[in-house]
């Protein structure tokens, strides 16, 4: 059975004054329905361009969409025209974002805001809107919802906001949201708090989620499948358990490094990655991250390696796997 | 918010109260003195001074500023020193709808040009659209209002003979003779303004368009319209109203001068004859009201501020 997003060698480019930048080079990964799939990478990597490409969210110029295709129950998003595109979002795919602060529109009520989706997609009267948005409040754990609707998006805490936005997202019953970092810019007890909120109405509701993060510790709890992004390509993916107990990708094990683990013994020292990620502007022509590799031998410098199946739905996009799968330290 | 506004009304009381007391002392300063002009310069110290005392400006002028405080606090801006004497108040009265009229004629005519303006070129930023809406804004600023004025006049009243040259008819003759006579000036004086709001719309609609709620917005599927004028729109207009304030005042003087060219007797045309003339208790009363027009109007910016923001909350 086909998955409900099927993203196909996905390619995006910026214009920018230093030159054309591929923020997004041929990328494919899927989501099921119901699923929770995750989308790791460090700043830059493509993760974001990625999320706004399949409800062709991108700003045009100065991006542009080089290549692929964005099945959503096989029908390609990124061929919609505006009027068409418009039907998706919001009412079958939804998103949340990063910032909580600047992410509500600062001079309309959370009520407004909440409820205009309601009415554009599902035709609601305005009081059956309200009695809607109330509701949806009261699921993501907002008090006196009532009151709430009334007020602006500064008088709500930043964990409030992103509650809103999580009710937001909800309002018009999509089948898939994506989540763009949705907890990085809170303090950490309040991450838990929404990622508990999210994943367990995603799951009540039957609801595929995209949550995009570069916090491992996220995905380990909350992930069904990974997908590892480096520098705009998918470099490793496969299921969360296996991608913990068996990276398949330098990068991986690197990022596994650098974040504490529970699975480790404690005191164990962090060990950061050396390097920094690439400057997408002059990409070297063979794998991205083999400057920042000791694994890499000679072909890893000439082309990039494609992504290989592994078994057990784990892929990677590495030369030089079998010797890392062996053991020898990387 | 009501003890706000009461604040704002008494600060503005006391800024009529200040330009009142300096105009007062200000005319008293430069030269020229109505009274010996109307002896024709003839006339001897002393019937000069004769005069002065008959009309009641023979004492120091602190007490003639005491006194006319007195009277104006009152409601009385006394009489005018020449002919018949008529009372200052009924010059007011006359001119004040005609200054009125034009003001806010001219206020409406540019809002409605700015800011389809504006939002025409924030959101075909750096088309040829784009770039004439910049140009003609441009021109509206660089041009005197009373050169447009007069260009106005040759082409559309002398030229095609669509609308009256000069002058003014009152509402109560009909609303076309009215309008028709205001077309010209309202245009005039309000051209700069309407360019000033259509650039600082375009500058904060481009910046508001980036945000991140705009982002969210569409990602609702909200169409084009309602992105703009729902979402855009009310943000993009704060930076707007901040500098309407300001722009009213050039909106007010332009209107001073337009009236002098188009003959129009309102207020800045009775303020420019009443200062040539030194008709001092007419420059007094004249000056007086378009200060009020002035302060209360920038009140009236400030509360439609925290009207459109709901982030101001007025705790001073
Ligand atoms: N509007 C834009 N103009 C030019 N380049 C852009 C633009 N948006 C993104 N890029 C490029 O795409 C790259 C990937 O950006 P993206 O936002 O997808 O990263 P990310 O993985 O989401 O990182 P982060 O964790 O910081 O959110 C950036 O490094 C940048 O070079
Ligand atoms: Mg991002």
């Amino acid at each position: 059975m086909a998955a409900l997003l099927e993203i196909r060698d996905l390619g995006v480019e910026f214009r920018t004054p230093a030159g054309v930048v591929k923020a997004v080079n041929g990328v494919s990964f899927d989501v099921g329905r119901g699923e929770v799939v995750a989308l790791v990478g460090e700043s830059g990597s493509g993760k974001s361009v990625t999320a706004l490409s399949v409800l062709q969210l991108i700003a045009q110029p100065p991006g542009r969409i080089a290549g692929g295709r964005v099945l959503f129950e096989g029908c390609d998003l990124l061929a919609l025209d505006e009027a068409a595109i418009r039907h998706v979002r919001g009412r079958r795919i939804a998103m949340v974002f990063q910032e909580p602060m600047t992410s509500l529109n600062p001079v309309l009520s959370i009520g407004r805001q909440m409820t205009e989706a309601l009415r554009l997609h599902l035709g609601l009267s305005a009081a059956a809107a309200r009695q809607r948005a109330v509701a949806l409040l009261d699921q993501v754990g907002i008090a006196e919802p009532q009151r709430r609707l009334r007020q602006y998006p500064h008088q709500l805490s930043g964990g409030m906001r992103q509650r809103v936005m999580i009710a937001m997202a909800l309002s018009c019953e999509p089948e898939l949201i994506i989540a763009d970092e949705p907890t990085t810019a809170l303090d950490v007890t309040i991450q838990a708090q929404i990622l508990e909120i999210m994943q367990d109405l995603c799951r009540r509701l039957g609801v595929a989620l995209l949550i995009i993060t570069h916090n491992l510790g996220i995905v380990a709890r909350y992930a069904d499948r990974v997908n590892v992004m480096y520098a705009g390509r998918i470099v490793e993916s496969g299921p969360a358990a296996a991608l913990y107990r068996r990276p398949a990708h330098p990068y991986t094990v690197g990022l596994l490094n650098s974040v504490p683990r529970l699975d480790r013994p404690r005191g164990r020292p962090l060990e950061p990655i050396p390097g920094s990620p690439p400057d997408l502007h002059l990409l070297p022509a063979g794998c991205a991250f083999a400057p920042r590799c000791s694994l890499a031998e000679a072909p890893c410098r000439i082309a990039p390696p494609p992504l290989r199946a592994l078994g057990d739905g784990q892929a990677s996009a590495c030369f030089e796997v079998e010797r890392l799968l062996a053991g020898v330290p990387a | 918010m009501y003890r706000y506004v009461f604040r704002r009304c008494l600060g503005a009381l006391l800024v009529m109260w200040a330009v009142a007391t300096l105009v007062f002392f200000m005319l008293r300063v430069v030269p020229g003195d109505p009274f010996a002009a109307m002896t024709f310069d003839a006339g001897d110290a002393q019937s000069i001074a004769a005069l002065k005392d008959k009309l009641g400006y023979g004492q120091p002028v602190v007490v003639q500023y005491g006194k006319w405080l007195w009277h104006a606090v009152q409601g009385d801006l006394g009489n005018s020193i020449y002919g018949s004497r008529v009372p200052v108040n009924g010059m007011i009265a006359e001119a004040f709808p005609r200054t009125l009229s034009l003001a806010t004629l001219s206020f409406l005519l540019a809002l409605v040009i700015a800011i389809p303006a504006g939002l025409i070129a924030a959101t075909r930023r750096n088309t040829p659209l784009d770039h004439g809406v910049t140009l003609v804004a441009f021109l509206g600023l660089s041009m005197p209002d009373f050169w447009l004025a007069i260009l106005l006049i040759i082409f559309f009243a002398a030229g095609l003979q669509w609308l009256p040259a000069i002058g003014y008819a009152p509402l109560s003759d009909g609303f076309w003779p009215w309008l028709s006579h205001l077309i010209i000036p309202a245009v005039a004086a309000g051209t700069a303004f309407s360019a000033i709001i259509a650039r600082m719309l375009r500058s904060a609609l481009i910046e508001v368009l980036q945000t991140d709620y705009m982002r969210t917005a569409r990602a609702k599927g909200l169409g084009a319209r309602a992105l703009l004028l729902g979402q855009a729109l009310p943000n993009a207009l704060i930076p707007v109203i901040t500098v309407m304030g300001i722009a009213f005042a050039l909106l007010m003087s332009s209107t001073v001068i337009v009236e002098n060219v188009c003959a129009i007797k309102g207020l800045g045309r009775l303020l420019i004859q009443s200062i040539l003339n030194r008709d001092y208790p007419a420059v007094q009363g004249a000056i007086l009201v378009v200060s009020a027009i002035f302060v209360f109007s920038n009140l009236a910016v400030d509360l439609l501020y925290g009207l459109i923001d709901p982030r101001i909350r007025y705790v001073k």
